[in-house]
């Protein structure tokens, strides 16, 4: 079973996300900043992460170029999941590395669509 | 709505679009209709259908009709079919086609145009190969409302995150306030048109790729096996036809035939000179 770390500084957002990937069945855990998200990192590198832009002690920027700059940080797939919707953060965050970005509200449909496309799902067979 | 009203409504809408209602649908057609009642400030159901009985208002027929089609559609949609297309389909027609260097790919179900854009971009991620060639995409549908949409080329943030790479999101849109406007270069890739797929349409031409998914599962078998036939027609000796991964043409038509390697991919059955239909799709 893939296992997903969702880094995020609102407790509300953290369960919804669990929610949604736990029945994309992925094992979850959680963080509530970019700093306690590398230690979790360091522990068990997961191999999907749900990371907001906007937290105290460290944000999702400055985390993901910190992973990145580690080869096993190479691993994760890393999907930005922020209510920054402005193109510049867009481009700046697939710059800096991350695989996806998703524009908060955010569904099921819409997460598992980003997740196919990064073969982390298999499409469903029906149209 | 009387049992007899609804019965009409369906005869209508199978007469004007092909789609075939069955007599469990009451509850969607009474959900999707009542919005065109108070558009066209009409007092029920049963006052539309008496209505467009009447002949008198080609528009609300026209509302009706549109209101009944399901336009579900998102970028990339089931990513399998544009896979296909960018592994598969376009190295063989660039292969096959080198001497015309001339490309023809029709979208018989467009809607609000993502399916086509979502080739058009493909295309143009593959432009280095692609150094002189034309190409045509022809998306068709048949409502109007969709096609104006889809070619003003805004979509909402949901419809811009749905199954669309952020790497192609900001490469190939613009964003102008809370909406995203496709490019204009993408735009001018696809020609988009009015199309009723009951009625003829041999004139669009021949074509090499064809994609026509989720839109005859609203088709009994017999229109279905006649569409799929007249399909085939417009086909190249090579063409292809993508219908949605669901979809089945065992027993429809011996016209195509499945690659067996490629699921939802059909080709022209060899020697299928006049294709016909099967028995079964016409009782």
């Amino acid at each position: 079973m893939n296992h997903c770390l969702i880094v995020d500084d609102s407790r509300v957002i953290r369960k919804v996300s669990r929610q949604i990937v736990e029945s994309l069945s992925f094992r979850v855990s959680e963080a509530e900043n970019g700093e306690v998200g590398l230690l979790a990192c360091q522990a068990e590198m997961p191999d999907l992460i749900l990371l907001d832009w906007n937290m105290p002690v460290m944000d999702g920027y400055t985390f993901l170029t910190r992973l990145r700059a580690t080869p096993e940080g190479q691993h994760p797939v890393v999907v930005f999941c922020t209510t920054e919707n402005d193109v510049q953060y867009i481009t700046r965050a697939l710059n800096a590395g991350a695989n996806e970005y998703i524009m908060k509200p955010f569904d099921k449909g819409i997460l598992a669509a980003k997740l196919e496309g990064l073969g982390l799902l298999t499409a469903p067979t029906a149209g | 709505m009387t049992e007899a009203e609804f019965e009409a409504l369906r005869a209508f809408l199978k007469a004007r679009s092909g789609l075939s209602l069955s007599a469990d649908k009451r509850y969607l057609v009474e959900s999707r209709l009542g919005s065109v009642c108070s558009r066209f400030k009409i007092e029920s159901l049963s006052h539309l259908v008496r209505e467009i009985r009447s002949g008198r208002s080609s528009a609300l027929e026209k509302a009706t009709v549109e209101a009944m089609t399901t336009n579900e559609t998102f970028f990339f949609r089931d990513k399998a079919p544009f896979d296909l297309f960018q592994d598969v389909l376009l190295p063989k027609y660039l292969k096959e086609r080198a001497a015309s260097r001339r490309l023809r790919i029709w979208c018989a179900a467009a809607s609000t145009g993502q399916e086509p854009y979502s080739l058009a971009m493909l295309l143009k991620e593959a432009a280095a190969r692609m150094a002189g060639w034309q190409v045509e995409i022809i998306a068709s549908d048949i409502s109007t409302e969709v096609l104006e949409k889809a070619k003003a080329g805004f979509y909402n943030q949901f419809e811009v995150q749905r199954g669309l790479p952020a790497r192609l999101l900001v490469k190939y849109f613009a964003q102008v306030g809370d909406q995203w406007q496709i490019s204009p270069e993408i735009r001018s890739m696809v020609d988009f048109r009015y199309l009723n797929l009951i009625e003829d349409f041999s004139r669009l031409g021949t074509f090499d790729i064809v994609y026509c998914r989720n839109v005859l599962i609203y088709f009994d078998a017999a229109l279905k096996a006649d569409v799929l036939r007249r399909i085939a027609n417009t086909m190249a000796p090579d063409g292809s036809l993508l219908l949605g991964a669901s979809e089945t043409i065992l027993g429809v038509t011996d016209a195509l035939t499945l690659d067996a390697a490629h699921r939802g991919l059909y080709t022209k059955t060899s020697g299928a000179g006049a294709p016909r239909m099967l028995a079964s799709a016409v009782r």
